[in-house]
């Protein structure tokens, strides 16, 4: 039995014991008006945990309100466990994407497979099959440290066992390499789930005298706190919060999904929430506080994996594989038979009251009693001061730069094994991204497609952002991230329908970092609304930064289009010889933050590529009139390393080879990082109708003879065998693991 | 002809198999659940891919004893035909159906890609559809793929033509490339590769179909001359 005493009351107040729990001495205060005296430490601990930026928002509430998050097709905006975007037929499709940053900087396998399971969690918690998953991933540079290296092989292999084993395609995402990462990597697992709008549930506990059940794995010690952690800077000391890291049971998940897919379907289901950040804390509030009602749970109920939990224990555990459900009164026993058939424990362990109140009753007494309002609605909100840094003003003074290229052979090789570039075949070749037999397009293009079986339907769904960009111009580099996702599910035959988002950046309690996360908002959101792609929910990651340095600022978009008949899927990839080859928008001398600018000077500086939504737009819109029309072959964006890049990438994989002409700077013309651009291939038979259709201009076409050919001028300035460029691409990540 | 697709708690390929037969085969299939103690409707046993009870303990090991098994090795020694793909051939080696077992890829990683195979025996039930020696691309999804057996066992397979399909580049280790092998009796196969995933040209080819339609042929051949 654990002797562990707890602080009194006033202990906590006269020895200040809620700062280690991270909440503000003037928080506190407010607590202690809330409640109208001062809370016993299972209470500090509920509120220090919904009060955490992770579960509140607080920090980043003000700026969240500027994106657009209403549309004709919305079903569900923010503020539930997945946003909900209808696609016509009765259907709709559900997403969502998290972080889990911190626990994979410590524990990147379980840090990473959490993230995965705890995203899957909200998906199917709408009471939506969940269909795809893809993530985005940032580590240091693969050469830096075998630390790196380490981190970047355990994150994968994290997220592969975890989907794997469930049974979910992995179909996609993006991984990028940057020092600025080495101490924080970026770990952020999106969701992707399919509905009847029927069957949208809510995370509500409606109806007094209900039923409160607790299903899933039984809780342990693990995780106590991760909220708050998350909400913290990583230091020399965070390997002292390895505890607060949970571990993955995808086995006990996927019997979960199966059972609540099955549960939904039973008029006793009142309400299902998530056991995530903040475990049975934020899962009781917030029903009880959606609903208008109370919430009474007898924690000595609840089904436990270790002996002598207190309720803060339990209270706190983020333990994984775990729901809370509402049902009816009276029907317990067909939900706990459900359960049982799928070998899951079911309890039940608590009722929904009028009061409003979250009640805990513990060995026969009452341990806490809260307003659950003020749990999950009145968390604190902080306008945080915003400063213009200094880098930002230096950039901006600068012209454009064009790097000195003096072979572009040789450039075209290099920019091809730069680890942000070159294939992530090493990658995506653990993630099983077939099960479910639906992924028409697999990773490797624009965006991946997934089918809806037993209609003509597909959706289209990336991950997308290119912080570079954004640490240059935060409000530019934010519309670009949006964008460029709109971009690639346009070049893969879809229309966009919304994102979601997940924004990574540093200590907002530094104004520099503050106006990053504000502008880059503002861009973002500028871009969703010209774009038609409203927010429908996602996830704030402040404090990334290691020993005091942030990262680069890393909104990170994820985007679901809508693919409206199966005719209509395009791929990167060149069909076959003879086809013309367009560029469709200007190409300008943009170099900052581009791929040949680190690549030439080993840093990034200057002006972000500009971005003219009109443009974008017209473009976007053309493209796809093109594609609905039949007349495009393949479709790529045209993204970081430029033209070149895109070109050899289309190359790849085809046993064709292309003739191009460019004109003016070359090194503009092949490297460049100009926005608002596609590389699409087109056959003879259908120049005529597709010039008319799309503002493109034609720069060659695809040959038999696997090379690459580019001429300048009349003069052959690049000749390569694809060979050699694809071998470069392929290598340069297996290469840099040895 | 009528199938059992197997659902064991875990299983994850099953949805692909139904679909399979369902869609792409024509033929009648049901999902049957893991404790069901009859299988005497089903002319046909599926054994998909997935990760059975999380793959705990050892892959198939705790599949093995699962209660359904008991039919599904009468309905081998009975002659029907059982296919297990994946996690369903890592059980039908731990159930004693088959010979061998499954080592770690060599990789120690998991693999997903599409493979190009090699049809060595044609004249199986599972396999004449194909021509003899015919090469076909049926993807691979697993982490434990690497195929072993003694000596004794590989000459025992060789000398009766149990080995069916091998790879033509190795992805896992195999022992002699060997990616799917029946037993004696040519009623059980066991295969590492998915032909369930290879029944649509839109998701990138259609070379597993023929195996299910042998299965079809070769049990319409036997039963219209019964009837």
């Amino acid at each position: 039995m654990s002797l562990k005493l707890e602080p009194s009351p006033e202990q906590i107040k006269l020895e200040k014991v809620y700062r280690e729990m991270g909440l503000t001495d003037e928080e506190f205060a407010s607590v202690e008006k809330i409640l109208g005296r001062t809370p016993n430490y299972t209470e500090t601990g509920l509120f220090s945990v919904m009060w955490s930026e992770h579960c509140s928002y607080k920090n980043s509430k003000p700026v969240l309100r500027k994106f657009p998050t209403k549309g004709e097709r919305v079903l569900q905006g923010p503020g539930e466990g997945a946003g909900i975007v209808d696609i016509g037929d009765e259907q709709a499709v559900v997403f969502k994407i998290e972080s889990h940053n911190h626990p994979s900087a410590i524990e990147p396998y379980q840090g990473a497979a959490t993230g995965v399971g705890g995203i899957i969690r909200d998906v199917f918690s709408m009471g939506a099959r969940p269909i795809a998953l893809l993530n985005s991933l940032r580590f240091g540079e693969l050469d830096a440290s075998a630390r790196v290296r380490y981190l970047f092989k355990e994150v994968v292999a994290g997220i592969a066992g975890y989907g794997n084993c469930i049974g979910i395609p992995t179909v996609g995402g993006e991984v990028q390499f940057d020092p600025c990462y080495e101490g924080n990597p970026l770990v952020n697992a999106m969701c992707v789930g399919l509905i009847d709008h029927k069957d949208i549930k809510k995370g509500q506990a409606h109806g007094v005298g209900n039923t409160v059940m607790y299903v899933g794995a039984k809780t342990g010690r693990d995780g106590i706190h991760g909220a708050t952690f998350a909400s913290e800077e990583l230091s020399e000391s965070s390997d002292e919060k390895r505890p607060a890291v949970q571990v993955g049971d995808p086995f006990m998940e996927k019997l979960l999904i199966e059972a609540c897919l099955e549960l939904i379907h039973s008029d006793a289901l009142v309400g299902i929430q998530d056991m995530g950040a903040a475990g049975l804390t934020s899962s009781s509030a917030e029903m009880a506080s959606k609903a208008g009602s109370g919430i009474e749970m007898n924690l000595d109920l609840v089904p436990q994996r270790e002996t002598g939990m207190t309720a803060y224990e339990m209270m706190l555990s983020e333990s994984q594989e775990r729901m809370l459900i509402v049902v009816k009164k009276g029907r317990e026993q067909e939900i706990v038979e459900l359960f049982s058939k799928y070998d899951l424990e079911c309890v039940a362990i608590g009722t929904v009251t009028d009061d409003k109140m979250l009640r805990l009753v513990h060995k026969g007494e009452v341990v806490a009693d809260v307003p659950a309002d003020s749990l999950a609605e009145d968390a604190p909100v902080y306008y945080k001061p915003s400063r213009e840094p200094e880098y930002f003003r230096e950039f901006q003074a600068m012209e454009n730069d064009i790097p000195e290229v003096d072979d572009y052979n040789e450039t075209l090789i290099n920019l091809l094994k730069q680890s942000t570039i070159a294939s992530k075949e090493w990658v995506y070749d653990q993630y099983d991204y077939m099960v479910r037999t639906n992924t028409v397009v697999a990773p490797g293009s624009d965006a991946a497609i997934v089918r809806i079986r037993g209609t003509e339907k597909a959706l289209a769904m990336t991950t997308d952002c290119n912080s570079r960009y954004i640490y240059l111009d935060p409000e530019t580099g934010g519309k670009i991230a949006v964008a460029e996702a709109a971009r690639n599910i346009v070049a893969s035959g879809g229309e966009p329908l919304a994102i979601t988002d997940c924004l990574n950046f540093g200590n907002p309690e530094k104004p520099e970092i503050f106006w990053q996360f504000e502008k880059a908002v503002d861009g973002m959101s500028e871009a969703c609304l010209k774009l038609n792609a409203p927010v429908i929910g996602g996830n704030v990651s402040l404090y990334n930064e290691t020993n005091g340095t942030a990262i680069y600022p890393t909104p990170v978009v994820g985007m679901v289009g809508l693919v409206e008949n199966l005719n209509h899927i395009t791929t990167q990839s060149f069909k076959e010889a003879g086809d013309l080859i367009y560029v469709i928008g200007e190409t300008k001398d943009e170099f900052g933050g581009s791929e040949l600018q680190k690549l030439t000077y080993g840093r990034i500086f200057g002006k972000a590529p500009e971005l003219d939504l009109d443009i974008e737009e017209k473009n976007q819109k053309q493209v796809l009139a093109a594609i609905r029309a039949g007349l495009v072959a393949s479709a790529h964006d045209i993204a970081e390393g430029g033209l070149a890049v895109a070109v050899a990438e289309s190359l790849f994989g085809t046993k064709l080879g292309a003739q191009i002409e460019v004109s003016g700077n070359i090194t503009s013309a092949l490297f460049s990082e100009s926005q608002s651009r596609f590389l699409v291939s087109v056959k003879k038979e259908h120049q005529e109708k597709f010039e008319s259709l799309v503002d493109a201009v034609l720069i060659g076409e695809t040959t038999n003879t696997p090379n690459l050919e580019i001429y300048a001028n009349d003069k052959l300035v690049l000749e390569q065998e694809v060979v050699d460029l694809e071998g470069a691409w392929r290598g340069a990540i297996p290469c840099l693991l040895k | 002809m009528k199938f059992a697709v197997i659902v064991f708690p875990g299983s994850n390929c099953d949805v692909d198999m139904y679909h399979a037969i369902k869609d792409e085969l024509g033929e009648e299939v049901e999902y049957v659940w893991h404790d069901t103690e009859n299988l005497d409707q089903y002319d046909g046993i599926l054994l998909p891919g997935g990760f059975s009870y999380g793959d705990y303990l050892r892959t198939g090991a705790i599949a093995r004893f699962s209660k359904v098994m008991q039919e599904v090795v009468k309905a081998a020694k009975a002659g029907k035909p059982v296919l297990g793909v994946c996690n369903g051939f890592q059980i039908l080696l731990e159930s004693g159906l088959l010979p061998g077992a499954m080592r770690r890829n060599e990789s120690l990683k998991f693999i997903c890609r599409p493979t190009q195979l090699k049809v060595v025996n044609n004249e199986t039930m599972f396999s004449s559809a194909y021509g003899d020696g015919e090469r076909i691309q049926i993807p691979i999804a697993h982490g434990e793929g690497n195929y072993y057996c003694d000596e004794e066992t590989l000459e025992r397979l060789k000398a009766n033509n149990q080995i069916v399909f091998t790879y033509e580049n190795n992805p896992n280790g195999s022992l002699e490339n060997i990616a799917g092998v029946v037993n004696e009796q040519g009623n059980v196969l066991g295969m590492m590769p998915h032909p369930e995933r290879a029944v649509d040209e839109l998701l990138g080819g259609a070379d597993g179909l023929k195996l299910f339609q042998s299965i079809v042929k070769q049990w319409r051949e036997a039963n219209v001359v019964k009837a």
